[in-house]
């Protein structure tokens, strides 16, 4: 397939200068704090009972425990109650949008100190910072059970621990040639340098007995009946595997493409130098992946960067921080615009886009009537994705119960079919969080064990 | 050149059994006051007075390498302070000439000389003339230092025995013809029979805390004791902010001992602001010694305390340090006379809670199980006093982040003030 921006410039001239520069612009966003700022920053916890920030946390962690410990000189102590709760803790430290959850929850902020405890910087600390003797969790004695993942992101690998700690085996199939899911592909460079999703697979594969199986896609190379006939459970973890697509004429022109394939590509290039930059752009979208896509383009040197939204920006999903982030990276935030046409040039590449201008009339969007067009070299498109419904196509799979457009589960992450269960983004409940999609995986795997063990005893 | 500044108009001189010092600041006995070096760079800082570093006979004192240690807090902040030097490792002549010279060029500040010689008359005898001959105001017994000392029959090893305080403050009265400050150790189980013995010594004052006895903390890899001395360690004096609560007991002890009545207190341990030294004055104490606050930040400090001290007195219409000084003294009382009939209970204000619920678990956990965990309509917490079961502890104030958000209210009451004595729950009581 022809590459959709092969026909624009490179980012960097190829000169060792040009791919330094670029790579310090794509280093950590938000750096680690020092040791003695940790600590000074643990002291600041209140130790709450009942802590706020524990129930604004999906998954489960006891965050004023491990500042406490912290702040008491027991990284290890701190690092492991983080971990029993989330075995990704530390890029969930990087990657989640702490800001809406943990600390936006956090009683400082009342006060007249307006500042919560920087509890995602906290935990990235504890989890850097740990140093045990091996892996510090225990694997119980083999089950001879051996359950069968779908999908190696954060719900399938943090299922995959849990049920390895459990004693059963576990083997991980992966559409992708690497494992991480959006850890690897999806987040943004400078969320997660220094190839740390690797690193923290690496980890939390050395709890033994996961085998990951890659290039393997449910609906091509896969089958359900045939996972459930050799495995004792099965656990889909597929997440969202298409992008929503404008349904415009032009949506498949060269110049335009989703954000998620250019990010993807930025993820896993090793020369930034070598990227296509797009030097006036659009972002159509209003998430953190458009707010992602665009600081990137503009980190890579695009002159001119332009989100695009078609309502206000109180309606968008990206966060305050994640706006903010926009706005000193220079990226021109444009609302109330909805996509009209794409606009080519003679060859038929993409030159811009037009927009309708739009309004609320009692809530619902109008178009006004009136036009906007933002010339550009490319379109990135970042207005959602969605469950790739092809990786249900095989006739067992086709059963699954679905529930607005993706899998249907009950409350103990079990889709309708018997043994088979799932988690994340793929199921309804699924809110494109990593640490929400741990925290299924790790529930499913509690119901899997659980499933598993109590049908043995009958038998 | 600062713009001059408007100061307020209050009084901070005072005339301290019989020493007069343009203001209650006194460096305590200790490593500032080592030599006229460092006495000097005080007295250009503001200090009212300084108790000369403890003199005794020659040879003199060898000090160790390593000397201190502290407690500190999460912040690094320092705590308490811990120090194993000894008194004065300087020749006595030196001292002497050095005491003379400095008294000469500040006659308007206070010079107190501390001193510590063996508990024979004859030792008093031979140093005390010297001592009077450098024109200091007066002396300060060193009958408590904790470490080193007693160990060669001086220091605590004197203080803790209240015969030897009276006979070595007699000896000083005897020998000397300026005020004698008897300095107590804390290091006793009664603090009130030392202050006792030196009232019927002589003693024009009594000043208190020396330190007290202490192990700061262990080097949990070496196994050994800080401050460290190759691989050993010893227990040390122990002063600094933390010891405040204790040294304001003791001075309150004596303030209120109708047998120590008016006998001049000069307030030592942990003062290190103006406020420690209100309260140490609201206690009954005539003048303030300062050392680890000093060692710690310097000798500016003293510019602080007496701003602090001078804007607060002029707030509340005190217009000189005696005129609230002891006044707390009255109000401090023995536990059978407090008011069995007094009740107070805690109140939240919501608009100021952050809903943290340490109050709460405090008081479920470790108390009267008086707050109640409420979830209102919004699904928001809410903490609120369970009013029937509040003693009046005051643990969720103290354990609450917010100042001023808990408060203890005083309920109304129309029964009379009844003590213990009178209580008929109390089963020996004294029957009217």
């Amino acid at each position: 397939m022809t590459h959709p921006l092969n026909h624009l410039t490179r980012a960097g001239d190829g000169t060792r200068d040009s791919t330094t520069a670029l790579e310090a612009n794509f280093s950590d966003l938000h750096p680690p704090l020092t040791q003695r700022q940790a600590f000074i920053e643990s002291q600041r916890c209140l130790y709450c009972f009942d802590a706020p920030c524990v129930e604004a946390c999906p998954s489960d962690i006891d965050i004023p425990r491990f500042i406490r410990e912290i702040a008491e000189d027991n990284i290890n102590g701190a690092a492991q109650t983080i971990l029993e709760e989330n075995i990704l803790g530390g890029s969930c430290a990087r990657v989640c949008p702490t800001e809406i959850l943990c600390e936006q929850s956090c009683v400082r902020n009342h006060d007249a100190e307006c500042q919560p405890v920087l509890i995602g910087l906290l935990q990235r600390h504890a989890v850097d910072h740990m140093h045990f003797d091996g892996h510090p969790f225990m694997r119980a004695a083999d089950t001879g059970k051996h359950i069968a993942i779908v999908g190696a992101g954060p719900a399938g690998l943090s299922c995959a621990h849990r049920l390895a700690t459990y004693g059963h085996r576990v083997t991980i199939f992966e559409a992708e040639a690497k494992t991480g899911g959006l850890n690897e592909y999806g987040i943004a460079r400078y969320k997660l340098v220094d190839d740390y999703a690797q690193k923290e697979i690496d980890f939390l594969l050395e709890i033994g007995g996961i085998e990951i199986r890659h290039g393997q896609r449910l609906g091509d190379n896969l089958a359900l009946d045939t996972l459930q006939r050799d495995y004792d459970s099965v656990f889909l973890g597929l997440g969202l595997g298409t992008s929503r697509q404008l349904g415009l004429t032009g949506e498949h022109a060269v110049g335009l493409m989703p954000a998620t394939d250019y990010i993807k590509e930025l993820r896993q290039t090793d020369d930034l130098s070598e990227l296509p930059l797009a030097k006036r752009c659009v972002v159509i979208g209003a998430g953190n992946t458009a707010i992602d896509m665009a600081v990137q383009m503009a980190r890579l040197g695009a002159d001119a960067v332009t989100l695009v939204y078609r309502r206000g920006v109180e309606s968008m999903a990206a966060t305050g921080h994640e706006q903010e982030i926009a706005k000193a990276n220079g990226v021109r935030i444009v609302t109330w615009a909805q996509p009209e046409q794409v606009l080519l040039d003679d060859t038929g590449r993409v030159a811009g886009m037009r927009f309708a201008r739009t309004e609320s009339r009692g809530g619902a969007l109008a178009t006004t009537g009136e036009t906007l067009d933002i010339p550009a070299d490319a379109v990135f498109t970042a207005i959602g994705q969605a469950f790739d419904a092809a990786s249900l196509s095989d006739a067992r799979a086709g059963q699954l119960g679905q529930e607005a457009g993706k899998i249907e589960v009950d409350g103990n992450f079990r889709t309708s079919l018997a043994g088979v269960f799932a988690g994340g983004d793929c199921i309804a409940a699924g809110q494109d969080l990593t640490v929400q999609a741990v925290q299924h995986g790790k529930l499913a795997a509690q119901a899997i064990h659980n499933e598993i063990m109590a049908q043995q005893e009958v038998a | 050149m600062k713009a001059s500044a408007k100061k307020p108009n209050v009084d901070l001189s005072i005339e301290f059994a019989g020493i007069r010092s343009p203001n209650p600041f006194w460096l305590a006995s200790a490593p500032p006051t080592d030599k006229a070096y460092n006495v000097e760079r005080a007295y250009e800082a503001g200090w009212g007075g300084v108790v000369w570093k403890t003199l005794g006979e020659d040879p003199a004192a060898v000090n160790v390498s390593s000397r201190y240690s502290a407690h500190f807090g999460k912040n690094r902040e320092v705590l308490g302070f811990n120090n194993i030097e000894l008194i004065t490792d300087r020749s006595l002549e030196i001292n002497l000439r050095e005491i003379t010279e400095v008294k000469k060029r500040w006659p308007d500040r206070a010079l107190i000389v501390s001193l510590m010689v063996p508990c024979v008359e004859e030792s008093w005898k031979a140093i005390l003339p010297l001592v009077e001959a450098t024109g200091a105001d007066g002396i300060e017994l060193n009958l408590g230092c904790p470490h080193g000392m007693p160990e060669r029959g001086m220091g605590a090893a004197v203080g803790q025995n209240p015969d030897l305080i009276e006979q070595v403050t007699r000896w000083c009265k005897q020998y000397y013809s300026k005020p004698v400050i008897v300095k107590l150790t804390p290091n006793i189980t009664d603090i009130r029979a030392p202050a006792r013995a030196a009232m019927r010594g002589g003693a024009d004052a009594v000043s208190l805390i020396n330190t007290i006895n202490s192990i700061t903390s262990i080097d949990l890899d070496n196994m050994v004791a800080k401050p460290t001395v190759g691989s050993q360690s010893t227990h040390g004096g122990y002063c600094g902010a933390a010891v405040k609560p204790i040294a304001m007991n003791m001075v309150a002890e004596i303030a209120r001992d109708p047998e120590t009545q008016g006998l001049p207190i000069c307030g030592i341990g942990g003062i290190s602001n103006w406020r420690d030294a209100a309260e140490f004055a609201a206690l009954g104490a005539g003048a303030m010694q300062v050392c680890t606050a000093a060692m710690l930040h310097g000798f500016r400090i003293v510019e602080e305390m007496q701003d602090g001290l001078a804007r607060w007195m002029a707030e509340k219409g005190y217009r000189s340090l005696a005129e609230f000084s002891g006044k707390a003294v009255a109000n401090t009382t023995d536990w059978k006379y407090l008011d069995m009939n007094f009740q107070t209970i805690a109140h939240i204000d919501q608009d100021t809670c952050i809903q943290c619920g340490r109050c709460y678990i405090a008081c479920e956990d470790t108390s009267h199980q008086s707050i109640a965990k409420l979830i209102d309509a919004s699904g928001a917490r809410r903490y609120e006093v369970i009013e029937e079961e509040c003693v009046g502890c005051n643990l969720c104030q103290i354990t609450c982040p917010v100042e001023d958000c808990i408060s203890m209210v005083p309920q109304p009451s129309d029964k009379p003030y009844m003590s213990w004595n009178e209580d008929p729950r109390n089963p020996f009581r004294e029957s009217a």
